[in-house]
């Protein structure tokens, strides 16, 4: 894998690992903005992994772009020389599919959908291959998920599945964005979930509700009190579907301030994961399910 | 004893230079569209540079003051009154408790500063008091500013009063504006020809311009090299694998309109950049109007970092016009 260097005006550095999703994409990114932190660069003002490429952005009053840009280029082999293991953390995410919010909002909007006649989750299933939306609820559902990058805004997390490239689901975004999407939506886009962290505008499929907060810039909320966001890349997701009962209840326990989400700390490798797919995300649910 | 907050305007925020360092989560730099003229605000009113004040589009707002205090109204040329009679721009002026500083319509430019000696004293989120509305943070509850709110001012401010600023040391865009543009990032997702096209043409600012980025209308479509999309990007040749956007970066969603990402960005999407406004023109963005003609010209890095240490001169040339 070679990178591909750009400058974003004078103030940033955009490197693409490859033009395309990969776990191997996503790894190389997120072991060379490691090892840019580790390197304690003067100049530089952020660091900003995402799905398959990263951004830095640096003052070149400090630092001049082309030194900088030697640097980054000399850390790339550096990074991938670096074995792909990450110790990170499995998170079980409720989700309420099919949700009477989400199809509110996505009835609104159907004009501008590619397919109008249907739900967003009846219209995935259909392209994807699946008999029904129950068995592409399952597939969704069923095996975890890497956050392959934060952003977009505040603290929303774009996730990636952990399945081969033939089990991957993709869909279109909406032919043309909606100006309104309910909070801790779960949508889809291209080859990537997300959950929306605010109410606002979005291009994605929606297929569903958390009532997990992911973002609390009172920092009110128990599981995010240390800090307003809660995911950070590298994390790993496991999506668990609810009743309208389960997802009442948890939402009472968010206010009440008992809700706390399952979390078990993990260690992952790469070559394993490739090695053994299935095998990797069994362990990974044994992690989650331990206590 | 705050400023009431009679009427809002149409989008009046506080905001200061910012809060770096959280662009990985999503949450942008935000910070003042036009930073000189916010910094040559606070300079004028003995405050710090950074200090916040409000940030105002188009309209002005209506504001009492409870307490004596000096002000300056800067950047866009937006008239200041108080109580009704009409005071200069870019100059310290003396506000008596009781009495009400209005605006009359905008002149010129689209984003007015009104400093306060002492700031907006509202609370710090993240390192800053920047209003990001999106993620409701910052500013008065995280929000644009309301009728009713009551703006805290700071203390501690050295106001002096009847300074001005010189008016070759103040900035707005000509009628026909020139933005520089450094070409990189997905510009060779086009055609040459598209590419040069891009350059060549007069584009006009959309009704979409706000905060976030600011829309431009009026040239042709462009013309992408053929290929086939790669995994995980979308299906439209606009697309790319969702990945961080630079503030200044030009994307242009279907090839269609072009988009300038500014303060409160997006912090990464699925949408190819053909390059990026250099820094030094980024304040002159936030200043342009609807249907305002403007220009996009492909500079090269050295071009980019003349013009920031231009700018930086300038900067220099108000602080000492000022001190």
């Amino acid at each position: 894998m070679s990178c591909r260097y750009s400058y974003g005006g004078d103030e940033h550095i955009f490197v693409e690992v490859d033009p395309s999703m990969s776990l191997e994409a996503f790894f190389t990114s997120l072991s060379m903005t490691n090892a840019v932190r580790d390197a304690k660069i003067e100049g530089i003002t952020e660091i900003c992994p995402a799905n398959a490429s990263f951004q830095i952005k640096f003052d070149p009053d400090v630092i001049a772009p082309e030194d900088l840009m030697a640097r980054l280029q000399e850390l790339e082999a550096q990074a991938e020389a670096a074995p792909a293991v990450l110790d990170t953390r499995i998170v079980e995410i409720p989700v309420y599919y099919q949700d009477p919010w989400t199809h509110e909002t996505l009835m609104r909007f159907r004009e501008r959908h590619q397919d109008p006649a249907a739900t967003d989750l009846e219209y995935a299933a259909r392209i994807n291959g699946y008999d029904s939306v129950e068995a592409f609820i399952e597939a969704h559902s069923g095996a975890p998920w890497f956050v392959s990058m934060v952003g977009f805004v505040s603290g929303l997390p774009f996730l990636y599945q952990m399945v081969d490239r033939d089990r991957q689901i993709e869909v279109p975004k909406y032919l043309r964005p909606r100006t309104d999407t309910p909070k801790q939506t779960v949508g889809y886009g291209g080859c990537f979930s997300c959950i929306y962290s605010v109410r606002g505008a979005g291009g994605y499929q929606m297929f569903g509700i958390t009532p997990m907060p992911i973002y609390d810039p009172e920092q009110k909320v128990a599981h995010l009190k240390e800090f307003m966001v809660f995911f950070r890349p590298g994390d790993i997701v496991k999506w668990k579907p609810i009743t309208r009962e389960e997802y009442d209840r948890i939402l009472r326990e968010v206010e009440e301030g008992s809700y706390t989400p399952r979390i078990r700390p993990v260690r992952f490798s790469l070559e394993e994961f490739n090695a053994d797919i299935d095998g990797t995300n069994a362990k990974l649910m044994e992690a989650l399910h331990a206590d | 004893m705050p400023i009431n907050v009679i009427s809002a305007g149409i989008s009046t925020t506080v905001q200061d230079l910012g809060r770096p360092g959280y662009y990985h989560l999503g949450i942008p730099m935000g910070g003042a569209m036009d930073r000189m003229a916010l910094r040559a605000g606070n300079l004028l009113v003995g405050n710090e540079e950074g200090a916040a004040c409000l940030e105002c589009a188009f309209f002005g707002p209506e504001l009492e003051f409870t307490e004596d205090a000096v002000i300056a109204i800067t950047g866009a040329e937006l008239p200041p009154k108080i109580d009704g009679a009409p005071q200069p721009t870019w100059t310290a002026l003396d506000v008596r408790a009781g009495q009400v500083l209005s605006f009359d319509y905008l002149q010129a430019g689209a984003r007015a500063y009104i400093a306060v000696a002492g700031g907006i004293d509202v609370p710090m989120a993240l390192g800053s008091r920047s209003t990001y509305a999106i993620g409701a943070l910052g500013g008065v509850k995280g929000r644009a500013v309301q009728p009713g709110d009551e703006l805290p001012i700071g203390t501690g401010a050295k106001a002096g009063t009847g300074k001005s600023l010189p008016p070759e040391l103040r900035r707005l865009p000509a009628a026909r504006a020139e933005l520089r543009i450094l070409p990189g990032l997905y510009n060779h997702r086009l055609t040459e020809a598209s590419l040069t096209q891009f350059f060549k043409e007069d584009w006009r600012v959309a009704n979409e311009a706000d905060r976030m980025g600011y829309r431009f209308q009026g040239g042709t479509p462009l013309e992408f090299v053929a290929q086939d999309q790669p995994f995980g990007a979308g299906s439209d040749p606009s697309n790319i694998t969702d990945a961080c956007y630079p503030y200044g970066s030009v994307q242009v969603p279907s090839g269609a309109e072009p988009i300038i990402l500014h303060r409160d960005a997006v912090s990464g999407g699925g949408y190819f950049m053909l390059g990026t406004v250099i820094s030094a023109d980024m304040d002159l963005i936030g200043q342009l109007q609807p249907n305002m003609h403007v220009r996009f010209v492909p500079v090269d890095m050295a071009t980019a970092l003349q013009a920031r240490h231009d700018r930086r001169q300038q900067l220099d040339r108000i602080r000492k016009a000022l001190a």
